[in-house]
């Protein structure tokens, strides 16, 4: 789960991370009543999607008296944003970050990541702050930093050392860099993250270490012990048809082409739609309904895939395992009949029982195909789909 | 000949009182599971069709000699509960239990480089020894006894795919293994190659990979200096867009890496037989392993 930018920053104040004094606005007025507090310019105005290169879409801007805030904030709020990570479609701007400039002498970029190799907690950091950081790994690999620190021992001040050293950093901010680093760790872990990215970093012309962005991300698995952090959520950063799809506890995710397609377990709809594409057409969608599929999974599943007007045509693909053919064929029957499904529908199953479920798709009078193995229901769909 | 289970495993469940550990539980013992112990904290003096459940682990092991676990404690308990087995030196672990936070994980992973345990999953289907022993919850019925062809995999529903092609294709399977789509799991591909390429039985092996991280790259490697048998592979996610996790915790690309196409060139290099359409995965095995 991702957070805004302000969130993020509201978090790192209560670990006493320094970042710039601010506050979220909602409009014109708003801003300028939090630029008045700040007291001082300039002031910069961010606008808070769930995307990176805000800066280079327009949507970060520095204002020098208070017209200027009020300016700023007028033409970023309602704007649509596009970057590299919010495709060409780009997003609405809701809000903004109002806060105070800092003068800056360094930027630097830290991160801390959880590494599924070493099962360590990795710092990444490096000099080349404010970049993108995985161009500066590309290209300058000698200027990253890696430090893996064992979530067992925790933080030691020798993990701080090796990157505080590793920065070049004078010797003025040694002190304040690794106390910085310590109390991210430990909110990272506190909070179960899954990334925090500052990026960048500054050392100011004061010798004050202070985070300029802050970017956060969360282990969906462990929000169960965060209820806080889950209050965060912006459903406005989602896509409708997802959020639709976890309120029924699907893992569903909306994409580009025009075959709809149902499938349980994760692995084998991601197969699924690969077949898909090989067989000349493109899914719609990733749906999985869960390795025990029940007939009731299998008519969320049909609502969620039939309010996406791009799809053509449906394919379901079920391994019956423990659950019986049968019975799901009976869900499909229902499901379809409930409703009202218009697309032609292939149904590929197999398992337990399948000579009974094929039976009763065949005698249900529905509109369907079906197919023998999963390579015939990718060709038979693909066709239906382009003719 | 087998790897990791076969007739001699002694099963305790951990989770046995709840539906679904009790469910699978019958499918196991039905299937030929020797099935010792149970352990629900609190239900320490029921029994489930006439298996004893015990409070904890260390008990349980202490009157049955169990050695083996298989768990279906819910995501904010079994953490503690895989840790409770490798205290109590159980010597494989089967963790089935899908959304365990990754922290979690990375505490039991760096637990088990200095223990004994061997920790299979989590967020996995389990793993079998067709006509042996079943500790897990994947449909007995699609699987064919006695060999040659090994299988691991990430996937649950995909390697009962893998496997029903096998088995109509005449192929048997000596064992399947799944070894979880969470990004930090106890047995990697490795682990279970290295397995496959020591017994005596295992004739080939096929891998299913999936999109995120890079333990097939790894595998690649592995395979190039160290696996003699052939092997086949499938990696799913073609068509998976970056930054979005396909319904496996550990199934995303990331910052570029961890793509499919990546995968699949590594293990073509490492001479690796790459099924493209896994619809031709039985045919395509027919062709490797029995010619």
């Amino acid at each position: 789960m991702k957070v805004h930018e302000f969130q993020a920053k509201q978090i790192f104040r209560s670990y006493k991370i320094p970042v710039p004094d601010g506050d979220v606005a909602f409009d014109h007025q708003n801003a300028t009543q939090i630029a008045k507090g700040i007291g001082k310019f300039p002031v910069v105005v961010k606008a808070q999607i769930h995307a990176g290169g805000r800066g280079k879409g327009g949507g970060v801007k520095l204002a020098h008296s208070l017209d200027e805030v009020s300016q700023h904030a007028s033409s970023i709020i309602g704007m649509n944003l596009v970057t590299h990570q919010t495709g060409p479609e780009g997003k609405q701007v809701k809000k903004i970050l109002v806060e105070s400039g800092v003068n800056i002498e360094k930027e630097l970029y830290l991160s801390l990541i959880p590494d599924r190799e070493t099962a360590c907690i990795l710092v990444i950091a490096s000099e080349a702050g404010g970049m993108d950081i995985e161009e500066v790994a590309a290209q300058t690999p000698e200027k990253i930093i890696k430090v893996f620190i064992n979530p067992l021992s925790g933080i030691s001040p020798h993990h701080c050392r090796q990157v505080a050293f590793g920065l070049n950093l004078p010797a003025s901010v040694i002190k304040e860099f690794s106390q910085i680093l310590t109390r991210l760790y430990h909110l990272f872990v506190e909070n179960d993250c899954s990334l925090v990215e500052i990026n960048p970093l500054v050392i100011t012309k004061e010798s004050r270490v202070i985070a300029l962005d802050a970017k956060m991300d969360f282990d969906d698995n462990a929000m169960f012990r965060h209820k806080d952090i889950l209050e965060f959520r912006d459903l406005d950063e989602e896509d409708p048809l997802d959020v639709e799809a976890s309120k029924y506890n699907l893992n569903y995710i909306n994409l580009d082409g025009t075959i709809g397609n149902m499938v349980n377990g994760a692995g084998l709809a991601m197969a699924v739609m690969d077949t898909i594409k090989l067989a000349g057409a493109e899914p719609a969608n990733f749906l999985d309904v869960g390795g025990g599929a029940t007939a009731e999974m299998v008519e969320n599943g049909f609502k969620i895939i039939l309010s996406d007007d791009k799809v053509k045509a449906i394919l379901i693909n079920i391994f019956g395992g423990i659950l019986r053919c049968d019975i799901l064929a009976n869900g499909v029957v229902e499901a379809a009949r409930k409703t009202k499904i218009k697309v032609p529908l292939v149904v590929r199953m197999e398992g337990t029982n399948v000579e009974e479920g094929r039976k009763i798709l065949a005698e249900s009078g529905l509109k369907l195909f079906t197919a023998v193995d999963m390579k015939d229901a990718g060709e038979k769909v693909a066709n239906i789909a382009v003719s | 000949m087998s790897v990791f289970v076969n007739s001699d495993t002694r099963l305790l469940v951990q989770g046995i009182t709840g539906k679904e550990g009790q469910f699978h539980t019958r499918q196991c013992v039905t299937y030929g599971t020797n099935v010792v112990a149970g352990v629900t904290p609190g239900k320490g003096n029921l029994n489930i069709d006439g298996i004893p459940v015990f409070n904890c682990v260390n008990d349980a092991v202490k009157k049955t000699q169990a050695n083996c676990s298989m768990i279906f404690v819910p995501p904010p308990f079994a953490a503690d509960a895989i840790m409770e087995s490798i205290d109590a030196g159980i010597e494989l672990i089967v963790a089935i239990t899908e959304g365990i936070p990754v922290l979690d994980m990375m505490k039991i992973k760096q637990m088990l480089n200095h223990a004994g345990s061997r920790l299979i999953g989590p967020n996995c289907p389990g793993i079998i020894t067709p006509g042996q022993a079943k500790i897990g919850i994947m449909p007995a019925q699609i699987h064919k006894p006695g060999g040659p062809i090994g299988v691991v995999s990430r996937s649950g529903t995909l390697t009962y795919e893998v496997v029903f092609q096998l088995t109509g294709q005449g192929i048997g399977q000596t064992t399947c293994i799944g070894i979880g789509g969470d990004p930090i799991n106890g047995t990697n591909f490795i682990d279970c190659l290295d397995a496959f390429e020591n017994d005596p039985e295992t004739e080939g092996i096929v891998m299913v990979g999936e999109i995120g991280g890079n333990a097939e790259e790894n595998a690649a490697e592995y395979i190039k200096s160290n696996v003699t048998k052939p092997v086949v592979g499938f990696i799913a996610g073609i068509t998976a867009p970056p930054g979005r996790r396909m319904g496996h915790a550990g199934a995303i690309i990331s910052g570029g890496s961890g793509t499919a196409q990546a995968k699949i060139e590594a293990l073509k290099k490492a001479g690796v037989h790459i099924c493209k359409n896994l619809g031709d995965i039985g045919r395509m095995c027919a062709d490797v392993f029995v010619s």
